[in-house]
């Protein structure tokens, strides 16, 4: 396993900046996370690191050493895309032992069948050995993909959202087993998704991308905690934080066509007009609240309710948990707490009070 | 205003049944859900509402009307579909008005009525845009429009939010429900997604197998499932189920050699119901554990997960049962740490092993 360091990477495709000098490194044994919308330069970036991409300027160093002249083979890297790239005539058995039997490696044939069997009990594939994978699952088939590049010990693994083509209680079941196995297993790991609850749940770190640049890096806590723009705010979290144009007065902060009118931070630097992020689980409803609005929605999830609540023209989102028993029309009395409110500025950069 | 009544309603393509036998009563202004996997029979049973499906067996009732013969067009009811048939080469305003216009209203009610449903969807900057033009969203939005101006009796929506992506689809996934609240008109929709059921419905027809496994409010089919399969299809995870064996008011689980005493107001039923080493399966969802240095069972770490503003931790109970706890913000446990876990008594369930039929408690007098 290694450490992988990118340095100043941009890629230009016809018309289009896909990646715009972009650095961050993966560390040895980490889970690293690119998160991002269709067109961010995931994709790109990937490419980029396994050389079936060549970037217009910038380095890549595995382990301290500059490898942008090495082919893909030699970089020693394994991918794992969305779509499951299996040869559908041969087993299971055979799909996970090819990369093997590559006459580069030189493996033997014992070593090979117990690397197979270990790999396949890892990803509770055992029984599946000798089926033809074209008669397996999907979730069957994106294990087997998933152990064809575990059963070698590559310098970096390389997935492509390999979970989005699956239904969701399978994606749910995968997105644990996967770090299952990256943390016991100890590889370095670089997952692309444009799922923020994919990458809130395994990530070490994760990088988010918009438009071929880095817009934020941290561990989950700090991206969804202290998220550095409006973009990264509303792209982390579900339900979506509550974002309304305020306007700070003395020292109150009033969220625009609305009767919430909260004590601004002390001594405070903000402008005059500004962005209030919320997110939905600090929104309180409380019986002695000192806010009021009135429930227009709410959508119970069973573990948690979304409640939709009206105050002036604004409606706040709020995540209570189990099944509420408040009804429509019914005013909600809650409160905010100060400590867990986001300020921005009208260009959408994080402001600190 | 209207009634959606199935009485034995059955499709069947040769030897196949698609749809077993089934009776369900929709009340008037009902937001009823039909969920479920693919293949289950729900989208057979919408068309069947619809009439663009013939019926095998069994007869449905409109208001009271026996509308099981009768042609699409004759039900007045509106379909959305998953994909926006829009006409791509008429303006948006003139998608929504078109149903209208077929019926020969009078201009003045057509200008009136398209109004109102734009005012209603927030849509009136797109309507001189053709569907080309406009985004996935508003494109669903003015199909929603041409729907709702007919102002039909009933609404059969089959996944209208399928092909949308996670964060539009959870907005539209409001917006449908609001629309509901304020003009309460009877509808059917359709949807594989649970949290889509849980969020919208009235009630919800939980179906697998061409057959209804269980009818009732988002908190019943969570809270108490009627079976295994609703218990692991509804919620997110699903319910925690461990396997057990049962005997003289105690199950005992492999693996981790735990030991659950059963409640003291499950012993009897459980006591009538079961021979003694039966297999058992106990259900709880991941909030309802709490974690615990002296609790009752334990669990060993495989995996953690930060979901945003809560986690989940998964523990493996023997080799091939895992469970789910639901908790704050954690400092994550490192694998393989044991951890010790109650479960809230009040929130246990029990399933029999072999019919996978939940146990239901005797009702306290």
């Amino acid at each position: 396993m290694s450490h992988v360091d990118l340095q100043h990477i941009s890629k230009n495709f016809p018309g289009v900046k896909a990646l715009d000098d972009i650095s961050f490194d993966v560390k040895d044994g980490e889970f690293y996370v690119l998160l991002g919308p269709t067109g961010a330069g995931k994709t790109t970036t990937l490419r980029v690191i396994a050389g079936l991409e060549h970037q217009d300027a910038g380095s890549i160093l595995f382990d301290g050493e500059v490898i942008d002249n090495l082919t893909p083979s030699d970089r020693d890297v394994a991918l794992v895309f969305q779509q499951y790239s299996l040869y559908p005539t041969m087993s299971v058995y055979d799909n996970l032992a090819f990369p093997l039997r590559s006459p580069l490696r030189r493996t033997s044939a014992e070593e090979i069948q117990k690397k197979v069997e270990e790999t396949a009990e890892k990803l509770r594939i055992s029984h599946l050995l000798k089926r033809k994978t074209a008669h397996l699952s999907g979730g069957e088939m994106q294990r087997v993909s998933i152990g064809r590049a575990i059963v070698r010990s590559p310098r970096i693994f390389l997935m492509d959202e390999p979970l989005s083509n699956l239904d969701a209680k399978l994606r749910e079941a995968l997105r644990v087993e996967l770090q299952h196995l990256q943390k016991t297993q100890g590889s370095t790991t670089l997952f692309v998704t444009h799922d923020q609850i994919e990458a809130l749940t395994m990530a070490d770190r994760i990088a988010v991308l918009n438009e071929g640049r880095i817009i934020q890096v941290g561990t989950p806590e700090n991206i969804y905690d202290q998220p550095a723009s409006t973009f990264v705010a509303q792209l982390v979290g579900s339900p979506r934080i509550n974002l309304y144009k305020s306007r700070r007065e003395d020292n109150t902060v009033s969220i625009s066509e609305s009767d919430v009118h909260l004590p601004g931070p002390l001594g405070s630097k903000l402008p005059s007009d500004f962005l209030v992020g919320i997110r939905p689980e600090n929104v309180k409803p409380d019986p002695n609240g000192k806010f009021t609005g009135q429930l227009v929605l709410a959508e119970p999830l069973g573990v948690e309710t979304i409640l939709h609540i009206q105050s002036g023209q604004r409606t706040l989102l709020s995540l209570v948990p189990g099944i509420s028993s408040y009804r429509l029309g019914d005013v909600v009395k809650f409160n905010i707490a100060s400590e867990h409110i986001h300020y921005f500025g009208l260009n959408g950069n994080r402001l600190q009070p | 205003m209207s009634t959606i009544e199935l009485r034995q309603v059955e499709k069947k393509f040769g030897d196949l049944h698609a749809v077993k036998p089934l009776d369900l009563t929709i009340q008037d202004g009902e937001f009823i859900v039909l969920l479920g996997p693919s293949g289950c029979g729900k989208t057979t049973t919408l068309r069947m509402i619809s009439g663009l499906e013939t019926v095998s067996g069994g007869t449905i009732w409109l208001n009271g009307r026996n509308v099981t013969w009768l042609h699409p067009s004759e039900r007045d009811i509106a379909f959305v579909f998953q994909f926006y048939a829009l006409y791509p080469h008429l303006t948006a305003w003139k998608n929504i008005a078109f149903p209208l216009q077929a019926q020969g209203e009078s201009r003045e009610t057509v200008e009136k009525r398209v109004d109102e449903v734009v005012k209603l969807l927030q849509i009136e900057h797109v309507l001189k845009a053709h569907p080309g033009q406009l985004s996935g969203g508003d494109q669903q939005r003015v199909a929603l429009a041409r729907a709702l101006v007919r102002r039909p009796a009933a609404f059969l929506m089959d996944e209208p939010l399928g092909a949308l992506d996670a964060d539009f689809r959870e907005s539209m996934r409001s917006e449908i429900k609001r629309l509901h609240v304020l003009q309460h008109a009877t509808t059917v929709y359709v949807t594989h997604d649970q949290i889509e059921a849980m969020a919208m419905g009235d009630r919800i027809v939980v179906m697998s197998e061409a057959a209804i496994q269980q009818i009732g409010t988002p908190a019943e089919v969570y809270n108490d499932p009627s079976n295994l399969f609703v218990a692991r299809f509804i919620g997110s995870p699903g319910m925690n189920l461990i396997t057990g064996e049962y005997a003289d008011g105690v199950v005992q689980m492999a693996g981790l050699d735990n030991r659950y005493a059963v409640p003291q107001e499950w012993q009897s039923v459980l006591k009538k119901r079961l021979d003694s080493g039966s297999e058992i399966v106990i259900g709880f969802r991941p909030e309802s554990a709490q974690i615990n240095d002296r609790g009752e069972l334990v669990g060993k770490v495989y995996a953690s997960e930060m979901q945003g503003s809560s986690a989940v931790l998964h523990l493996t109970i023997n080799e091939n049962e895992i469970i789910h706890i639901r908790t704050d913000r954690l400092i994550p446990y490192p694998i393989d740490t044991l951890v010790h876990f109650d479960i809230n008594p009040q929130m246990i369930r029990f399933f029999d092993a072999k019919t996978e039929a939940a146990f239901k408690p005797e009702v306290s007098q």
